[in-house]
């Protein structure tokens, strides 16, 4: 069991208020993520659920019993941290063993997690070895495996893959992923990199300024955006959001077009422009357009190598059915 | 990046720095040559470098003069036994300080430091009334509490500033883990500044066992270390150059022996923690 | 930033060093204080027991009326202030030659500590006798090799003699914290000061001393409070007389020879007073350094 709610809870750091009452329910088994852009409250969010910070006024729930008033230890939840955390001067399995150390189990019940949990992770042959000796991806592995062999009621991640590089992040990212997917235990998952949100999340919470924007999975998210925070912020690249003629053209204050809903044409499109940059990565080209009269710079994405070079004029039409309306308060229009 | 440097500037270098620093540990050297001449050729005119007969004798004179061992083992007791007792005190109050800091936290440390500076003088009497009323005179117990409670601002300091080179998620861990309070500072904390606490252990020690203002006025007979043992030759007796040296060569022996063996942390405490 | 629980836990584990540090600090002050406004002189039959006479301020006119106040005053100045500049000084061109590169560092490194961890009792010894001695120190020998005139140290230059005693003690202290300091600058500002085509003595001046500040002043703090309390070196060498006597000895010579425990508690306030001024002053660069 991991069902987690948050009821009317809000944050206050001395007269600041960083998170205004917010209510959230996380199902059980769910992989929710919490994303934003940096300090918008997520990593403090997390912080509240975990115990490592004070709810200033509501209630936490865990399983449907309050947890507002316990600390730590006593919620049952297991963290993986930014920077790993692991205990220096402990030897990988002392680090994954010390839960189970505190909690008082025998150690022979210990050494046999200690190595499931290390054979899951391919941890094995370096169980001996201190966190110093190795690589940033074993050591989140660890941390991992820390985490996991105290069969905890939901996992808590804070932003676990930014230390790591590129290569190894997309890698991770698969494994906790594979990892939520046997286990089948809550995760909630903080990250800023939109494009982990949507690969991971069974359930993605937008936030900003301790507020949150939207709750949903990744493609409501991504085909229905409830306002214009939320659709510059999920997608990669960013949304094309125009204002002005273009948009009162539609009944809107903005309308928003992703960049691969534009098509690229020979002549004759609706919008044109120069091309400022072309980003050619072959199987995709992403043309960044200038002088349209629309934005200032409009993001297109065309599929295949597409060779028009910086300074050529490129014409463009827009999917009339894939483009988002928003009104004068930045809030989603129904079509 | 550092760059090459010319032989010769090295040349010149290592000479004028082993020069300065002859010329400091000289007194040093002097004291313990001394202690190995006979009295006469102790102030032989000019003085003798290494063409003398090495001799114990003056050891053995002063070792009968004044037991020695016993001044030894008072300062051991003292300087162990106030240095291991602050600790003690000093490294919940610096886990507060460095993880849980609040806006008093600075105005605090530095009260606590300001302590120091009160003049010790100013309330010997006082003291030694103390003293007397709880039967502390001349007892090791007494020492201890008061070098303990003079050293605690310098050891809650230096446990502060190796406390805060240590990243609070790693306790933050510690508690998601199930680790309680005491197991947070136990297991995971003290572990992992063993560096830094055996240097304030290692410096505390040695200013405890320097101490010469307490120490002096506050014992008789029965506990006075090696800083009474030394001063009882200050009135001089006809010539004593050697024993002096010998003497001297005895007090500060454990102290350099020691720290011969712990340069790496000594030199580590010696800067308080205060500079990295 | 934390919760509740640990802020409670916080407060708890600071209270046993908090309360007996207030203690130390506030009993004997308080004491002190009482016996300032009295006439106590047990070597006369005064106790406490039996009640002290109350004499008002007269101890601390006494006290400052005396003709060996100020000079005291002057003498601890004096001192604290000679033994700093020289440390400081030579402290950070001590340090600045030994972040050069040379052979047997570490061996350098012990030396110069080494006198550190002598104890004040055997420095002041050792230098009255084995150094200074004006008829068997090292220093007349010295002297009259260069035909010289050998110098009564303790006598006729008695302060310096003091001076140059602490300064000795000192001087790897403020050394140590100055190379320590020195070896974290990083090196490319060094050079992209030279590149911008500062000449040495001016890199020294902009950036290195700049960057010494904070070990500067926490040299100038740690050595403020140990020196204005010196005691075994003059105890053990001149005992206060030809000039050495500094606030803390006079307060000494009232309280233990004279046994004028009223007269030698109201020097202990003056003391105390002119700690906290330097205190003050300290702490208000320390504070304003510490979190940098």
């Amino acid at each position: 069991m991991g069902q987690i709610e948050l009821k009317q809870v809000t944050k206050s750091f001395g007269d600041v208020q960083v998170i205004p009452p917010l209510d959230l329910t996380i199902h059980d088994g769910e992989f929710t993520v919490f994303v934003g852009p940096s300090g918008c409250g997520k990593s403090t969010l997390l912080r509240l659920i975990a115990g490592l910070e004070d709810i200033t006024t509501g209630h936490i729930e865990i399983d449907g019993k309050d947890a507002t008033a316990l600390v730590p230890a006593k919620r049952g939840l297991a963290m993986v941290f930014q920077s790993y955390a692991l205990y220096p001067h402990m030897s990988v399995r002392k680090n994954i063993a010390f839960p189970l150390r505190m909690a008082k189990m025998d150690s022979a019940e210990i050494d046999k997690r200690v190595n499931a949990a290390a054979s899951v992770l391919n941890l094995t042959d370096y169980l001996d070895r201190r966190p110093g000796q190795l690589s940033g991806g074993q050591r989140q592995r660890v941390a991992i495996g820390r985490a996991i062999v105290r069969e905890p009621a939901a996992f808590l991640f804070d932003e676990p893959l930014s230390n790591l590089d590129a290569a190894l992040r997309v890698g991770m990212r698969l494994e906790i992923s594979e990892l939520h997917k046997r286990l089948e235990t809550t995760m909630v998952y903080v990250t800023h990199d939109q494009v982990e949100a949507m690969t991971m999340a069974d359930k993605i919470v937008v936030l900003q300024a301790g507020v949150i924007e939207q709750v949903g999975t990744p493609l409501e998210l991504y085909r229905a955006p409830r306002n214009t925070f939320v659709a510059g912020f999920i997608g990669s690249p960013r949304m094309n959001l125009i204002e002005g003629p273009e948009a009162a053209k539609h009944d809107a204050a903005t309308i928003g077009v992703r960049p691969e809903h534009i098509d690229v044409v020979e002549s004759g499109g609706q919008w044109q422009g120069t091309v400022g940059v072309a980003e050619h990565l072959g199987s995709d080209t992403f043309f960044h357009i200038h002088n349209t009269g629309l934005a200032e710079t409009l993001t297109v994405r065309a599929i295949g190598d597409v060779s028009l070079q910086h300074g050529d004029t490129i014409h463009l039409n827009p999917r009339a059915d894939e483009i988002h309306r928003f009104d004068a308060q930045g809030l989603r229009i129904a079509k | 990046m550092a760059r090459a440097v010319t032989t010769n500037r090295k040349i010149i270098t290592t000479a004028v720095a082993w020069t300065i620093a002859l010329i400091l540990f000289f007194p040093i050297f002097w004291t313990i040559l001394t202690s190995f001449k006979t009295e006469a050729q102790a102030i032989n005119d000019p003085p003798l470098f290494f063409n003398f007969d090495w001799t114990l004798e003056n050891y053995a004179v002063v070792q009968e003069r004044s037991d020695y061992m016993k001044f030894l083992w008072n300062s051991i007791i003292i300087a162990g036994g106030s240095t291991i007792l602050g600790i003690l005190i000093a490294i919940p109050a610096a886990w507060s300080m460095a993880f849980v800091p609040s806006v008093r936290t600075k105005d605090i440390l530095l009260w606590m430091l300001s302590t120091k500076m009160l003049p010790a003088v100013g309330v010997l009497y006082p003291i030694s009334l103390i003293f007397v009323e709880f039967n502390l005179l001349d007892t090791r117990l007494g020492l201890i509490v008061v070098l303990m409670l003079i050293n605690l601002p310098i050891i809650v300091w230096m446990l502060y500033t190796y406390f805060r080179e240590i990243p609070g998620e790693i306790l933050e861990a510690a508690r998601m883990d199930g680790a309680t309070l005491r197991d947070e500072i136990l297991y995971v904390l003290t572990p992992m500044a063993v560096p830094g606490i055996a240097s304030t252990l290692l410096l505390n020690f040695i200013l405890a066992w320097n101490e010469a203002f307490w120490t002096l006025n506050l014992t008789a007979a029965n506990a006075a270390p090696l800083t009474a043992f030394i001063a009882s030759y200050s009135s001089p007796e006809g010539l004593f150059f050697a024993k002096l040296s010998a003497a001297s060569t005895m007090a500060i022996a454990p102290i350099l022996i020691l720290g011969w063996f712990s340069q790496k942390q000594l030199v580590r405490g010696l800067t308080f923690g205060a500079v990295k | 930033m934390a919760t509740k629980a640990s802020r409670s836990a916080a407060r708890v584990m600071m209270a046993p060093a908090v309360v007996l540090l207030l203690g130390w600090m506030l009993v004997p002050l308080i004491m002190t204080l009482w016996f300032s406004f009295t006439k106590y002189l047990p070597l006369r039959g005064d106790s406490i027991e039996r009640g002290l006479d109350w004499v008002g301020f007269s101890n601390y006119s006494r006290f400052i009326s005396s003709n060996a106040f100020w000079p005291s005053v002057q003498t601890t100045l004096i001192m604290v202030g000679g033994v700093l500049l020289i440390t400081v000084v030579l402290g950070v061109l001590l340090a600045m030659l030994l972040d050069q590169p040379l052979w047997g560092q570490g061996v350098v490194r012990i030396l110069v500590i080494a006198p550190f961890f002598v104890m004040p009792t055997v420095s002041a010894l050792v230098w009255k006798n084995m150094l200074m001695d004006p008829v068997n120190g090292i220093f007349s020998h010295l002297w009259r090799f260069f035909g010289a005139e050998p110098v009564a140290w303790l006598q006729d230059a008695s302060l310096t003699s003091i001076i140059m005693i602490a300064s000795w003690q000192w001087l790897p202290f403020a050394t140590l914290i100055l190379l320590t300091a020195i070896q974290s600058l990083d090196s490319e500002q060094l050079e992209a000061a030279e590149m911008d085509g500062a000449p040495a003595l001016k890199r020294f001046w902009f950036i290195v001393l700049p960057h010494l500040g904070r070990a500067i002043t926490i040299v100038i703090l740690i050595q403020t409070i140990f020196l204005l309390s010196i005691f075994a070196e003059i105890f053990v060498t001149t005992g206060g007389a030809f000039g050495t006597r500094t606030l803390t000895y006079l307060i000494f010579q009232r309280v233990i020879d004279s046994q004028n425990i009223g007269l030698g508690s109201a020097g202990g306030v003056y003391a105390i007073i002119l700690a906290n001024i330097v205190a003050i002053f300290l702490m208000r660069i320390v504070g304003k350094n510490l979190d940098a």
